[in-house]
């Protein structure tokens, strides 16, 4: 690994940790909400706002933009983190999460969060935009690229496969999808409650492009985004391998933490075993 | 014999007018383009026509994804399909955003027929009303059809407008002016009133017609934009007529009958007789058949004004 390499992954590191920070303190916050699959998406969110996605936090709309969806609308509070980080919103701000009268709602709502691309929160409906902004890019003849991150106890919604099948049909290379394979859901392991798996298989034969990688892993990562990015006929799809609830030990692998909040005492406990982090404006060279 | 124009058919030409002149319209379908018309759009625009198969709530995301990226999307399947098989869709990625999608459905009602019940939406007025954001537009013929397609497609925010499948009978001139929210008054009269929408309209004028010849002066008004409702016209004609009648190809629940209600009840409470479908499901038959069954005809309408009239004088 080279050096330059090094030193951006130190700084997504140092980023996510910051990152998984903001997410405790909004949840203890607000008191409710969904630790475990925000938890599990941090690397994923993090590579992309701080290494793959074009945006400029101070033209939000700018046309030419990336576009970030985030399927699985419960990890709200690492959605608006990310955007706090990147400049989108301030982060005092985050503290409001959930509390009446706050931009920032239990789910992403589009038009009034700068950043936020979709309304979503209904599970399995963020591909479907996903496909319709991709193939408005493509009408437009604009260059960007438009990444969707799905659960996997989401792929149980049949509009995932419509969405699925539609992308591959219309060959929205454009797109690219992203899965939080932590295998859980709120009832327990999505191999129990309905399993969705084989995954690969399943999206390949869809007609999909498939790679996976460990989803905690930036290395692993960044190169899964910059192999999407060559796929010019097909939609790809990146399986991230991840551990609910990661960082957190009481946290990681438990399905009871889809969608409480921690107490003071775990907050206390959770935030020491993140530890403090640093402040990385990170190496997004793409951007501004 | 009055003309007859589908609205399907103005529909799928107004659409190829529209591509000409807005370069940001696309146009989703889900199989059924044949049906809808939309499939002439698709042969002058095939860059900006998708086919997006028998999967409704996709088509209903997608449209989404479409106005998230300024494009001007028109969804069109079966009225059925668009609000109750993509209900969440139209909720939660399309009404609670606000978001620039036309929902244009046709097939709408008991005048599907043959097909029966699972293919007859009684209650798709109901279910798009109550959806904070939309506007929800039900034409009375071919003419306000086109104009109501063009006018939802120069508005900014979601639009659902409900389309039959019958030609219906011509009612307006060229010189008609479709306003998005504005009642239209067909017919002037003292004696009572008749609020109607869709194919109801036409049975409402031949109702007024046959009650004149007993010397009843009834008015009769198109309220073919349901949301947001001409809460004024509605009103006047309430306190200048005291007897009001509504009439809809819809379940009496949720539909014009119950927001004509709701604004007379708080605003001017009249007696009042709501026409539409009963509390139950539609079934096969010819569309005639159907609506002299479910008694959507000018002679159920002649028989509603002269009960609301005896409980006006019982009064």
């Amino acid at each position: 690994m080279s050096e330059v390499q090094d030193e951006l992954i130190g700084g997504l590191q140092t980023k996510a940790q910051a990152i998984r920070e903001d997410i405790i303190k909004m949840l203890a916050e607000a008191r409710s909400g969904h630790p475990g699959g925000s938890l599990s998406s941090v690397e994923i969110v993090t590579a992309l706002y701080f290494h793959v996605l074009r945006l400029k936090s101070e033209d939000p709309q700018w046309p030419d933009r990336d576009r970030f969806i985030l399927s699985k609308g419960h990890a709200a509070p690492l959605l608006y983190a990310a955007l706090a980080e990147r400049g989108f919103i301030p982060r005092e701000e985050l503290l409001t999460l959930r509390k009446l009268g706050t931009r920032l709602q239990g789910h992403p709502p589009w038009g009034m969060v700068p950043g936020v691309e979709a309304s979503t929160g209904s599970l399995g409906q963020g591909l479907s935009m996903g496909l319709g902004t991709a193939l408005a890019g493509r009408l437009d003849r604009r260059n960007y690229r438009v990444y969707v991150l799905l659960g996997d106890g989401e792929s149980q919604e049949g509009q995932v496969w419509e969405a699925a099948m539609a992308a591959a049909h219309y060959r929205a290379g454009n797109l690219t999808a992203v899965l939080d394979f932590n295998g859980l859901q709120i009832d327990g392991p999505i191999t129990e409650v309905m399993s969705p798996l084989p995954f690969p298989d399943k999206w390949r034969s869809f007609g999909w492009a498939v790679r996976e990688v460990d989803g905690h892993d930036f290395q692993d990562l960044i190169a899964a985004f910059d192999w999407a990015k060559t796929i010019h006929d097909m939609p790809s799809m990146i399986i991230a391998r991840t551990v609910k609830g990661k960082g957190v030990s009481f946290m990681e692998n438990a399905a009871g933490w889809h969608g409480k909040a921690p107490d003071m005492k775990q907050t206390a406990q959770a935030l020491a075993e993140i530890g403090a982090g640093t402040d990385f404006k990170g190496d997004n060279k793409h951007a501004e | 014999m009055q003309s007859k124009s589908s609205m399907r058919e103005a529909y799928g030409r107004v659409l190829v007018e529209l591509g000409k002149s807005c370069p940001d319209l696309v146009v989703l379908d889900a199989d059924l383009s044949g049906s809808t018309k939309t499939k002439d759009f698709g042969k002058n625009y095939p860059d900006r026509f998708f086919n997006m198969g028998i999967a409704e709530q996709n088509m209903m995301g997608t449209a989404a994804g479409f106005a998230l990226a300024g494009k001007i999307p028109c969804a069109s399947t079966f009225a059925v399909f668009a609000t109750g098989r993509a209900y969440d869709q139209v909720r939660n990625a399309i009404a609670y955003p606000g978001l620039n999608v036309k929902i244009i459905a046709t097939h709408a009602g008991l005048t599907v027929g043959e097909d029966g019940a699972t293919h007859q939406t009684i209650e798709d007025i109901s279910l798009m009303r109550t959806l904070p954001n939309m506007t929800v537009i039900v034409p009375a013929d071919a003419v306000e059809a086109v104009q109501a397609v063009t006018a939802a497609v120069a508005f900014r925010g979601p639009v659902y407008i409900r389309l039959g499948r019958p030609a219906f009978p011509d009612l307006f001139g060229d010189d008609y002016q479709f306003q998005i929210g504005k009642a239209a008054i067909l017919r002037e009269g003292e004696d009572a009133v008749i609020f109607a929408a869709g194919i109801m309209v036409s049975k409402a004028l031949e109702a007024a017609a046959q009650l004149s010849v007993e010397g009843l002066d009834v008015a009769v008004v198109d309220v073919s934009t349901i949301k947001p409702l001409d809460r004024e016209t509605i009103v006047k004609l309430a306190e200048k007529t005291g007897a009001v009648v509504t009439a809809e190809e819809h379940s009496i629940y949720g539909g014009l009958g119950s927001a004509v209600a709701e604004v007379l009840g708080e605003q001017c409470p009249v007696p009042m007789v709501r026409v539409g479908v009963e509390d139950r499901f539609g079934e096969s038959g010819s569309p005639e058949e159907l609506l002299d069954a479910f008694g959507l005809t000018s002679e159920h309408l002649v028989k509603a004004v002269h009960g609301v009239r005896d409980r006006c004088k019982k009064r």
